[in-house]
């Protein structure tokens, strides 16, 4: 546990000297939402009706974009193989890794999304379910992106390939995300999407670290 | 087992089981294609579109079976380091991705006449769409590395984590009611379809799965003589610079 927080201590140190990352992430959220209104035009229903597939669908690019960094950085100066040697299990170093990244990525992320919700004029009755589903299910698309980042170590065209690996696997949290923000703005009950949001992060807590150490261990062979 | 773990028993066994394999494969599907086309009545609602369900069902379970061979060969691959079970694994995946595209293809072409549309968001058609970007990223991954040992393992690990979408495709006809009729094949109660157009089913889907195992042969057996050539080759230049050196 221990070496767990001094994982996450220092990538998040990383974060913030190195800085822009998590800067540039909300960023791109930011201006890919404010791209729709001029792609679809400005009217309030139309923006209302899509709001909670836009915000989804950028939130899951965006939280894919510093995806290529999470181990890359560590694989190319070599400080991966050294925490390889640490007693520590590759395991724990991976989901320090995705704590690490949620906390720079998922949470600006869901900080940011409320505020394009009201650009987006979306209704007022969705804003606890996007905050809800945010919560729980951008831990996901870390978990995943984690395996995914894990597997294209030392690939070549790591990035774009990166995107073809995860982007399949990310479609059930975006279909129940969606679901859910979609009932609560018709104020239908959305407990059922939510269930199955958790459900999909706890099975994913375990399996994908497990996958990612796995595909680790394959790329420091 | 009968020596098949090994690329030279797999060469072996291969040359035994592949021309009865062929056989039985083209027996089944020319019954099976006899049968579908004019023994079996046409649909009193469908008409004669009925008949692409011959071609669409066994292409959709080979699809999925196509995914589970690669899933299965990948974690024999990494638990017990087989490279023929890598190879099962890499040769399976373009046959099954091609199912998976022809399932899509001939239901679309199904789906224009019945539901009127050429395409809709139904959960079974998204989870097929999946599965076919899964076999997508499965090969990139592959073919993503200069040493194809590590794109082997890497994919292994990549085709385990996809697996989950199988029974999702399997049981989304009845999780969600939506436009995609539910299974009438494999049910607890037996199949629903009446026997004039259950046997010409049942030849093709033997028929196809005969062809797929026949055609994995052909890839894997390949793959084997690439692996040599290359080897071959690779000692070749090893003992042109041997000499080189010591002349």
């Amino acid at each position: 546990m221990k070496r767990l927080i001094e994982i996450i201590r220092r990538d998040l140190r990383l974060a913030l000297r190195q800085g822009s990352d998590s800067v540039m992430v909300v960023t791109f959220f930011v201006l890919t939402v404010i791209l729709f209104p001029f792609g679809i035009g400005p009217e309030a229903n139309i923006l209302e009706r899509v709001s909670p597939g836009v915000l989804w669908v950028t939130a899951l690019l965006a939280s894919m974009l510093s995806l290529d960094r999470l181990f890359q950085a560590d694989y190319e100066d070599g400080s991966l193989e050294l925490l390889a040697l640490t007693p520590t299990a590759l395991e724990i170093l991976v989901i320090g890794k995705v704590a690490a990244h949620w906390l720079t990525t998922g949470l600006p992320l869901m900080i940011a999304a409320p505020v394009l919700a009201v650009l987006l004029h979306m209704n007022g009755d969705g804003f606890v379910a996007l905050l809800v589903t945010m919560l729980l299910g951008t831990p996901t698309l870390s978990l995943i992106g984690a395996m995914g980042a894990a597997l294209v170590l030392g690939a070549r065209r790591g990035g774009v390939l990166l995107s073809l690996l995860v982007l399949p696997l990310y479609i059930p949290v975006l279909i129940f995300g969606v679901g859910a923000i979609d009932s609560a703005v018709q104020g239908l009950d959305y407990s059922a999407q939510l269930l199955l949001l958790g459900g999909i992060l706890l099975a994913a807590l375990p399996l994908a670290p497990l996958a990612a150490a796995a595909a680790l261990r394959q790329a420091l062979e | 087992m009968l020596g098949l773990s090994t690329p030279s028993g797999f060469i072996k066994v291969s040359k035994l089981v592949s021309p009865w394999l062929w056989t039985a494969c083209v027996l089944l599907i020319g019954a099976g294609l006899y049968f579908a086309l004019f023994v079996s009545p046409a649909d009193y609602q469908q008409g004669q579109t009925v008949r692409i369900m011959y071609i669409h069902v066994p292409s959709a379970w080979l699809g999925m079976f196509g995914y589970s061979v690669m899933a299965l060969a990948s974690a024999a691959g990494l638990v017990w380091k087989n490279p023929l079970a890598d190879l099962v694994a890499k040769a399976s995946a373009p046959i099954g991705a091609s199912f998976t595209f022809l399932c899509l293809a001939t239901g679309s072409l199904w789906g224009k006449p019945m539901w009127g549309t050429w395409w809709a968001w139904d959960a079974r058609l998204t989870s097929m769409l999946i599965l076919l970007f899964l076999y997508f990223g499965y090969i990139a991954l592959q073919n993503a590395f200069d040493d194809p040992g590590r794109g082997a393992r890497a994919a292994a690990i990549l085709a385990l984590a996809g697996f989950v979408n199988v029974p999702v495709i399997k049981f989304s006809v009845d999780w969600w009611k939506t436009l995609h009729q539910p299974a009438s094949l494999m049910k607890m109660s037996g199949p629903a379809l009446h026997p004039s157009m259950l046997t010409p089913l049942l030849l093709m889907v033997s028929g196809f799965t005969c062809f797929f195992v026949a055609v994995l042969i052909v890839r894997v057996r390949t793959e084997i003589l690439a692996a040599k050539i290359r080897a071959l080759r690779l000692s070749e230049i090893h003992a042109a610079q041997g000499s080189g050196v010591a002349g």
